[in-house]
C-alpha cells in the first residue's frame, strides 16, 4: 500500500473522538510486520514501538491524532430525526446540508435544512445553530429510527476520499491535490505509518496513535506520561487559509499548500522546544526540502498536554497543511505529505543526545 | 540587591525566550547552592541540601523568568511587522512603546489610522525596525520580542517593565545570600512559561516533588485612583495571598507567614487577587497535591511596560523568607 493508499484509506476511516476504533484497526493491519509491538492502552491510543539499532539510549515519541471532529447522537425525536452535539469544534454554518454516517451500522443521514424558496425575513442571513439541527436517517417514527441507531452513537460526514485538480499539461509537473474528511489528521497519522514502515532509528521510536485530540489532547497525555519520552514530535494536519486576500490586505496565510511542512513555534497550547526546531531547520537545509513556520497563535496539538507531562518532555509540531479543515471536506497537497516524511525521517535519522543537551 | 533587581528587569527574557535571564541568574547563585540544574523546559532548579538537624521539610521556591511579549505573524512588503501577544497585553497601552527582539534589534509599535469607535486590538498595530521591505527585514516570522525601559529609582519606588516577575527572581537570589543554614531541603525554582500558563512550574514541580511550594510573584494593588477595590497597596509590606482566581492557599502556609512576619515585626498585609494566578496554582496541583502559598510583592500597572514597586516591600519580602526558613515549620 503507498502513502497515497494509506492516506485514502485513513481518510476514509471511522473515528469520531472516543470512537476511533475503526480507524486503529485500519492502521494495526497497515503496521503488521513494520513494528516490533503494539499496544492499545486504557484510552484507546495504539502505542507502536519501533525498536532502535541500540546506538543511542533514547526513546522518541511520535504522536498523530486518530480521532475526526464528528457528531455525538443525543436523542431521537417523535418524527424519528435525530438530535445531536457536536464532538470537537465544528462551525455551525458548515453543518447544514451534509450527509453523514451514523453509528457502526453507517446508517447515512442527511442534516436538514429549510429549502432556499421558504426562507424569510432574516432567516437567509442568521446561522442556524446546532441545537436547531437535525439528522434525517429517513425514519418516520422515533420507533423507526430506534431501530437504526441509538442515542450516544457517533457520526461522521460521509466524505469519500479522492484527487482533485486538472492533469498536467504535457510537460508539466503535476500538482497532486486531494480531498477528503478528516485529513486532520489522517495526514499525521499517514506521515506517521510511514516514518514506522521504514528502516529502524538510531533508538526506540514510540509511534502513538492517539485518541480524543479534538476534545482536550486527552489521550497523548497518557501516552506519554507512559513512555516518559527524551523528545516528542505531533505530526499534524493543520490550517491553510492561503485563499486570495482582499485588495489592499498584506498578511499571512496560516499556512500555504505546496510551501512544504509547517514548523510550530508558538501556538495556543505550546512554545515549541528551540533545539528541536532548530534540529529540523538544519535538517531541511541538508535535505534541500522547502519548509514554512505556522503562524503563531492559533490552535493546539498533542504536544501541548505532552509536553507537560512528568518534569517536562521537549516538543514540537511538524504539520502538513490542509485547506478547510473541520468541515466535511479538506483539501492537501501530496507533496506536502512527502516532504513531512522526508523531513520528519531526516531528522530523526539524525537526532543524537547532543541535540537534546542544554544550551 | 537593586543592583540585582535592575541587571534582571532590564533584561530579555519573554516566554520560551528565557536563555539569557537563565544566564544571568546562574552567574548571580554560583556558590549559593550544592546543586544547580536545568530541566527540559528550561527551568533553573537550585538545590539546598537540609543542614542543621531534622524536622526539615521539602520545600519548593518559584518566581518566573520570563515576561509577557509579542510573537512576530507577518512581515508585510514594506518591511513592517505583525504581532501576536506572548502572555496577557492589553493593546492600547502597546502604541508608542518600545520592544526588543533576542539580538538586542528595537522595534517601535504603530498603530493604523484611528476609528474612534473602534476598540484597538492587534490587527491594528505593527512594528517598525526601520525595515525598508520584506527582503530587507531581518526579523522573521515567530520571533519573539519583550518590551524595553530602564529601571528608575525614585524616593521608595522602583519603576521599571517586567518586575513581574524578575522582582521575585531578585528577591529568590536575595533569600539565597542571606539565608544561612537552613532544616529544610530547598529548590529555588527559577521557571519559565509561567505567562503562557505556569507550564515551567507544573513540570518543575513535578520533579522536585515538594511538600511545600510558595510562588513568589507580583500581586495587583487597589490603591490608584478608581482601582478596582483591592485592600493591596504599596509600601505596606509583602502581601500574604489568601486567594486568587487559581488558588486557595493551603492556610498553614498562609498563617506560617503571617506568625513569621509577626515574630520578626515584618509588616504584612493580606491579599485576595481576583484575577490572574501564579506558579503556586500549578504547585498545589502536582501529583497528590502539595501545600502551596504565594508571597507577594505589590505592584502598580502591572503588564504595562512601567510597572511599579515599593522597595520597602521588596526588602521585607526578603526578610521573611530568611525567617520563615531558618527555622523548623509545623503546618
Amino acid at each position: 500500500m503507498n502513502t497515497l493508499e494509506v492516506l485514502e484509506k485513513l481518510s476514509n476511516a471511522f473515528g469520531p473522538p472516543g470512537g476511533e476504533d475503526p480507524t486503529r484497526d485500519a492502521i494495526v493491519e497497515i503496521l503488521r510486520g513494520h513494528v516490533d509491538e503494539m499496544r492499545v492502552d486504557a484510552l484507546g491510543n495504539l502505542i507502536a514501538l519501533k525498536r532502535g539499532t541500540g546506538r543511542y539510549p533514547l526513546k522518541i515519541m511520535l504522536a498523530a491524532h486518530m480521532d475526526e471532529v464528528g457528531l455525538m447522537i443525543m436523542g431521537v425525536e417523535s418524527d424519528g430525526t435525530l438530535r445531536f452535539h457536536v464532538a470537537g469544534g465544528i462551525d455551525d454554518r458548515v453543518l447544514l446540508g451534509k450527509v453523514v454516517l451514523v453509528g457502526p451500522d453507517r446508517v447515512p443521514g442527511v442534516i436538514g435544512l429549510k429549502p432556499i424558496h421558504l426562507l424569510r425575513g432574516n432567516e437567509r442571513t442568521a446561522v442556524v445553530k446546532t441545537d436547531a439541527l437535525r439528522v434525517d436517517i429517513g425514519a418516520e417514527s422515533k420507533e423507526a429510527a430506534g431501530k437504526q441507531v441509538q442515542p450516544g452513537q457517533h457520526a461522521v460526514f460521509a466524505t469519500q476520499f479522492g484527487p482533485l485538480g486538472a492533469p498536467a499539461a504535457a510537460g508539466e509537473q503535476a500538482r497532486t491535490l486531494v480531498k477528503g474528511k478528516a485529513l486532520d489528521d489522517r495526514a499525521g497519522c499517514t506521515v506517521l505509518v510511514e516514518l514506522l514502515r521504514g528502516e529502524p532509528y538510531p533508538y526506540d521510536v514510540y509511534g502513538v496513535f492517539t485518541t480524543q485530540e479534538e476534545i482536550g489532547s486527552r489521550g497523548a497525555r497518557v501516552a506519554a506520561h507512559a513512555i516518559q519520552p527524551q523528545a516528542a514530535f505531533a505530526l499534524e494536519g493543520t490550517t491553510a487559509n492561503d485563499l486570495p486576500q482582499e485588495e489592499g490586505e498584506d498578511v499571512s496565510p496560516s499556512t500555504t499548500l505546496g510551501h512544504g511542512p509547517a514548523i510550530t513555534v508558538m501556538d495556543r497550547s505550546l512554545l515549541a522546544d528551540r533545539r528541536l526546531n532548530d534540529h529540523l531547520i538544519a535538517t531541511a537545509g541538508e535535505l534541500g526540502i522547502a519548509y514554512q513556520f505556522k503562524q503563531p497563535g492559533t490552535g493546539g496539538t498533542d504536544a501541548g498536554s505532552i509536553h507537560l507531562v512528568g518534569a517536562g518532555i521537549p516538543s514540537t509540531v511538524v504539520s502538513v497543511p490542509c485547506r478547510y479543515i473541520h468541515s466535511p471536506v479538506a483539501i492537501l497537497d501530496v507533496d506536502d505529505l512527502q516532504n513531512a516524511v522526508k523531513l520528519m525521517r531526516g531528522a530523526l535519522d539524525r537526532l543524537t543526545p547532543d541535540v537534546l543537551a542544554q544550551a | 540587591m537593586k543592583d540585582t533587581i535592575k541587571k534582571l528587569v532590564e533584561a530579555y527574557g519573554p516566554s520560551g525566550r528565557e536563555e539569557q535571564m537563565r544566564a544571568l541568574i546562574r552567574e548571580d547563585i554560583e556558590g549559593l547552592a550544592d546543586e544547580i540544574r536545568v530541566d527540559a523546559m528550561g527551568n533553573l532548579i537550585a538545590l539546598r541540601h537540609a543542614r542543621g538537624g531534622g524536622n526539615g521539610r521539602r520545600i519548593m521556591l518559584a518566581a518566573h523568568m520570563d515576561e509577557i511579549g509579542v510573537i512576530i505573524t507577518h512581515v508585510d512588503e514594506k518591511g513592517f511587522l505583525r504581532f501576536s501577544n506572548v502572555g496577557g497585553l492589553y493593546p492600547p497601552i502597546l502604541i508608542g512603546g518600545r520592544v526588543r527582539f533576542a539580538d538586542g534589534r528595537i522595534g517601535v509599535i504603530g498603530v493604523e489610522r484611528r476609528d474612534p469607535d473602534k476598540q484597538i486590538g492587534f490587527e491594528q498595530l505593527f512594528i517598525d525596525i526601520g525595515a525598508e521591505s520584506r527582503e530587507d527585514c531581518p526579523v522573521k516570522v515567530g520571533d519573539i520580542a519583550g518590551f524595553v525601559r530602564p529601571m528608575i529609582e525614585q524616593g521608595h519606588r522602583l519603576i521599571s517593565k517586567t518586575m513581574d516577575d524578575r522582582i521575585g527572581c531578585a528577591v529568590m537570589i536575595e533569600t539565597m545570600r542571606r539565608l544561612q543554614d537552613s532544616p529544610h531541603e530547598i529548590a529555588f525554582v527559577f521557571s519559565t512559561q509561567e505567562e503562557v500558563g505556569t507550564r515551567g512550574a507544573q513540570t518543575s514541580a513535578w520533579d522536585v516533588d515538594p511538600e511545600i511550594g510558595i510562588a513568589i510573584d507580583v500581586t495587583g494593588t487597589g490603591d490608584t485612583p478608581k482601582s478596582r477595590t483591592m485592600a493591596v497597596r504599596l509600601g505596606a509590606g509583602p502581601a500574604i495571598k489568601v486567594r486568587d482566581a487559581g488558588m486557595l492557599a493551603h492556610p498553614g502556609v498562609k498563617n506560617w507567614m503571617a506568625d513569621r512576619a509577626e515574630e520578626a515585626g515584618i509588616p504584612y498585609q493580606f491579599e485576595v487577587l481576583e484575577g490572574g494566578s501564579t506558579d503556586a496554582r500549578a504547585i498545589q496541583l502536582t501529583r497528590g497535591g502539595v501545600a502551596a502559598g504565594c508571597l507577594s510583592i505589590p505592584c502598580r500597572y502591572v503588564h504595562t511596560p512601567s510597572e511599579m514597586v515599593d522597595y520597602r516591600d521588596v526588602e521585607g519580602a526578603v526578610q521573611l523568607l530568611v525567617a520563615m526558613l531558618s527555622k523548623p515549620v509545623d503546618l
